[in-house]
């Protein structure tokens, strides 16, 4: 739970970061692109574990709670990207023009101008991928990091009735999904006023 | 600064997209607190010419200086540039999703560093002058597009600059609309302020215009008071002239 929490976080944080670096052409954005390939185009379960024993390797003793969150952002980060890259994409010229026509330097130009437009565009977009990467989570059980799917796998194993544990795990995440799809609606009215106001339907 | 320095001086520009010429050697100076007019047929290179002094072109040859900024300098600083020009364009490009009042405030705080008192302050002397005093908390959608057009001129005059540029600013419009963005800038000339306005509004154009500039491929072909339009000395200009009238009288 905390982990999808503060991988979504973190992930929109990177992967924002990271469109603005797709767009801005040169070194910086062939980088970019070659993360958001790479990670778009491998199994997370896979790069759970190349975190997990890449970051053993190197001597680096951590949590599996930590490792989880940071192999979890670095998944959700390549798709926030793309998502938020095409949001940015979407903002007609004319609205960079005028920012830089006001004086803006191009840390305000996006910002102020570009970020909240962008992710209106693309929220439901965002939001789907976000309780996506929750419903993921799921497999970091692999590296047993405590959450719920290792915890319905511990009870399985102790009372032999894995059937009703899933089941039971089913109906948890299913809750959870439209929990989190309740709080990113309501993430939205506060993020965007002037639909609030104006009575548009996101 | 005497009332004689030039604000806007363009020396030979040439300016080229790919293998088409668009400016040709175009030369311009406009005097503090002067209007000047930029008139002539589509593809003319009338936005180009704009554009160049806000250093949204780049110029291939030539100089242009604007407020002392010398804008083929490798040191120019183009920050200050866009603090000193205000620049209009036809389509509004206000920013939706803040309200008219944060659509304004937004330069003046972010970039200038005033207080946000001050700048809301300002905020409202901008929106008086522009007849919309009451709309400060709508958003831009809200708006009907003479409404916008003039928000987006009190946007631009928040940052008090030195010189306002103006794009076909009312080529949107109906007329009705039109008339009330255009007094908006008649008001503005008359108060003092240096302006170049693109535009193909001709008796606005002859009213307002302190210096007429009639470009026509890419040069300017004539140019003086407003009044050449009663008197055209070039054939284009004549050719152009009798054009817009049979398009008035449409
Ligand atoms: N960014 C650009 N890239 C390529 N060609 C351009 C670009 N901007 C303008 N042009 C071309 O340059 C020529 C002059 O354009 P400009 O916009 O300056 O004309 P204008 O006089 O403002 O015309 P209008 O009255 O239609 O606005 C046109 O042929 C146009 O197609
Ligand atoms: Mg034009």
């Amino acid at each position: 739970m905390e982990l999808a929490g503060v991988a979504t976080v973190a992930g929109f944080v990177l992967g924002t970061l990271c469109a603005v670096g797709l767009r801005s052409g040169g070194g910086m954005a062939r980088l970019c692109s070659i993360y958001v390939e790479a990670i778009r185009n491998t199994p997370l379960l896979v790069q759970i574990f190349l975190v997990y024993f890449g970051l053993a390797s190197l001597g680096l003793r951590l949590s599996a709670f930590v490792v989880a969150v940071l192999a979890l952002t670095i998944n959700v980060a390549a798709y926030t990207a793309e998502i938020m890259r095409a949001g940015l994409d979407s903002i007609p010229p004319g609205q960079i023009e005028a920012g830089e026509c006001l004086g803006l330097s191009r840390v305000q130009l996006y910002w102020h101008v570009l970020l909240l437009p962008a992710m209106e565009r693309v929220y439901p977009a965002l939001a789907s991928q976000f309780v996506l990467l929750m419903l993921a989570s799921s497999v970091c059980s692999q590296i047993s990091a405590e959450e719920m799917t290792a915890v319905a796998n511990h009870v399985q194993s102790e009372t032999f009735r894995p059937f009703e544990a899933f089941i039971v795990l089913a109906g948890l995440y299913i809750v959870l999904s439209v929990l989190m799809r309740a709080v990113f609606w309501l993430l939205g009215l506060a993020l965007f006023p002037r639909r609030r106001r104006l009575g548009t339907a996101l | 600064m005497t009332d004689k320095d030039p604000v806007v001086e363009l020396r030979d520009v040439h300016k080229s997209f790919g293998a088409l010429k668009v400016l040709d050697g175009v030369s311009l100076t406009v005097a503090r607190g002067e209007v000047a007019v930029i008139i002539g047929r589509s593809g003319s290179g009338k936005s180009t010419a704009l554009r160049c002094i806000d250093r949204l072109e780049v110029i291939d040859d030539g100089e242009i200086v604007v407020c002392g900024h010398r804008l083929t300098d490798a040191k120019l600083n183009l920050r200050a540039l866009r603090q000193d020009v205000g620049i209009v364009f036809q389509s509004y490009n206000l920013f939706p999703h803040l309200t008219v009042a944060q659509n304004i405030t937004l330069a003046p705080v972010s970039v200038k560093r005033v207080s946000r008192a001050e700048a809301l302050e300002t905020a409202q002397a901008v929106l008086r002058q522009v007849g919309l005093q009451d709309k400060a908390d709508a958003y831009p959608e809200q708006l009907s597009g003479g409404q916008q057009q003039r928000a987006a001129i009190a946007r631009s005059l928040a940052m008090k600059p030195k010189v306002m540029l103006f794009d076909e600013v009312t080529s949107a419009l109906d007329p009705e609309l039109t008339a009330e963005v255009l007094r908006v800038m008649e008001d503005l000339a008359a108060s003092g302020m240096t302006m170049v306005v693109v535009t193909h509004e001709m008796s606005f154009a002859r009213r307002i215009a302190d210096q007429l500039v009639f470009m026509h491929g890419g040069r300017v072909r004539e140019t003086g008071p407003g009044d050449i339009l009663l008197d055209p000395q070039t054939p284009e200009l004549r050719q152009f002239m009798s054009h817009e009238l049979h398009a008035a009288t449409r």
